[in-house]
C-alpha cells in the first residue's frame, strides 16, 4: 500500500512491541496504515497535511508527541489521543487537577512554585512524601523522601537543576500501600483489563522491573478507571491506581500513550490489546 | 516457528545479528553480545544503527 493512500497512520520514533503489534493489526484488517516517524515530520502552519487522516501517537518522547499532536490536528488531522489528553495526562499536576475537579479520587497534592516552598508544604503534607517531576515516566527521579532533612538535600539538587520548570515541585502524600499497584486498560471508554503490578523497589512501574498479574476487572475499578480516563479526555489509556489500606483505590496517574506489553502477557490470548486499538482506530477514521 | 530472515552486524560490537521476516523500520533490537539497543536503520538492505539513548521526557 503506497503512503499517500494511507488513511491511517501510527507516530512512532520507536517501534516497540506494541507498536509493531497495533501495525501488524491494522494490517490483518486490511487497513491501509502509515507508520509515520516524528523524527522526520514537519507540518507547515495554516496549511493541510499530506499525511493519513487519522493517527495513532505512540511518539515516546513526550514534547515531541504533544507537539506533533497539535500539529496535525491544526492540519485537521484527528490525533488519538488529542493534544488535550497528552498534555492533560503528560503533566502530573495537571493530570492532579483534573482528576480532583472530575471527582476522581486521588491522592492528596501539592504544586510548590520554589523548592523553598516545597520545604514549607513537605510540612503541611507531612512526611513520608513523594517528590515527582511534573514531566516524565517509567519512575524516573521520583523520590520519597522520609523527613526533613531528606527533603532539604533533595530540594537542594531540584533547585541545582537547569531547567526553570525542575524547580515547580509536585508534592504527593505517600500512599501506604502494599508491594503493588494496579494498570487498567481502558479503550473506547471501556475497561477490557487490568493487572497488578508487584515491585520488591516501592515504585512498581514495569520499566524499573516490576512483575505483571492479572488482576481481577471489577465493577469499581472499571468504573474508576474509565472515569479518570473521561477526565482526562483520553480514549486509549493506562489508569494507575493504588489500593489505600482498608480498600479504598485512588487514582495515581492516567498515561496516553500507554505501553501495554507487561498486561498482554498476563492475558495471553484471552485479550488482543493491538487489536482493540486497531479496531478503534479503523471506527474513528470511518465516523 | 519464525523463519531467519538475514543475519546483521552490530554497529558497535560487530556480532552477528539474526533478524526475523518481520522486522520494521525503527524497530528496537538488542544485541546479543553487547547488550545495546539498536535501531533497524531499514529493512532492504537491512541495517543497523545505535538506537537514540533515552530522553528526560520518554515514556507512557
Amino acid at each position: 500500500m503506497s503512503p499517500a493512500a494511507a488513511r491511517l497512520g501510527v507516530l512512532a520514533s520507536r517501534v516497540r512491541f506494541e507498536e509493531k503489534n497495533i501495525l501488524t493489526a491494522l494490517e490483518r484488517r486490511g487497513v491501509a496504515c502509515e507508520h509515520v516517524d516524528p523524527r522526520t515530520l514537519s507540518v507547515r502552519a495554516g496549511e493541510p497535511w499530506d499525511g493519513p487522516r487519522t493517527v495513532l501517537n505512540r511518539e515516546v518522547g513526550h514534547y515531541r508527541a504533544l507537539y506533533a499532536a497539535a500539529a496535525l490536528e491544526s492540519a485537521g488531522v484527528t490525533v488519538l489521543n488529542s493534544a488535550a489528553a497528552t498534555a492533560l495526562c503528560g503533566d502530573k499536576w495537571q493530570t492532579s487537577a483534573a482528576l480532583v475537579a472530575g471527582g476522581v479520587p486521588t491522592p492528596e497534592t501539592l504544586l510548590a512554585l520554589t523548592p523553598e516552598a516545597a520545604l514549607k508544604s513537605l510540612e503541611e503534607l507531612g512526611y513520608p512524601a513523594v517528590i515527582k517531576p511534573l514531566v516524565g515516566s517509567w519512575g524516573r527521579l521520583v523520590t520519597r523522601v522520609t523527613d526533613r532533612a531528606m527533603a532539604e538535600a533533595v530540594l537542594e539538587h531540584v533547585a541545582a537543576l537547569p531547567s526553570p520548570q525542575s524547580h515547580v515541585v509536585y508534592l504527593q502524600r505517600e500512599v501506604a500501600k502494599a508491594d503493588r499497584d494496579i494498570r487498567v486498560l481502558v479503550v473506547d471508554g471501556r475497561a477490557v483489563g487490568a493487572t497488578y503490578r508487584r515491585s520488591e523497589d516501592w515504585r512498581t512501574n514495569v520499566a524499573r522491573g516490576a512483575v505483571s498479574e492479572r488482576c481481577p476487572l471489577t465493577g469499581e475499578l472499571s468504573a474508576l478507571a474509565v472515569a479518570a480516563a473521561e477526565t482526562v479526555g483520553a480514549c486509549l489509556a493506562g489508569v494507575d491506581l493504588l489500593e489505600e489500606p482498608g480498600g479504598r483505590l485512588t487514582v495515581l496517574e492516567v498515561n496516553d500513550r500507554v505501553e501495554f506489553r507487561g498486561l498482554q502477557s498476563t492475558y495471553g490470548t484471552d485479550l488482543d490489546v493491538a487489536e482493540l486499538i486497531a479496531a478503534l482506530l479503523t471506527a474513528k477514521a470511518e465516523s | 516457528m519464525q523463519e531467519t530472515l538475514i543475519a546483521s552486524a552490530c554497529p558497535e560490537c560487530d556480532a552477528e545479528i539474526s533478524l526475523g521476516q518481520d522486522i520494521r523500520v525503527s524497530e528496537i533490537v538488542e544485541c546479543p553480545e553487547c547488550r545495546l539497543e539498536l535501531e533497524i536503520a531499514s529493512v532492504e538492505p537491512p541495517q543497523l544503527i545505535l538506537a537514540p539513548e533515552v530522553e528526560e521526557d520518554w515514556g507512557e
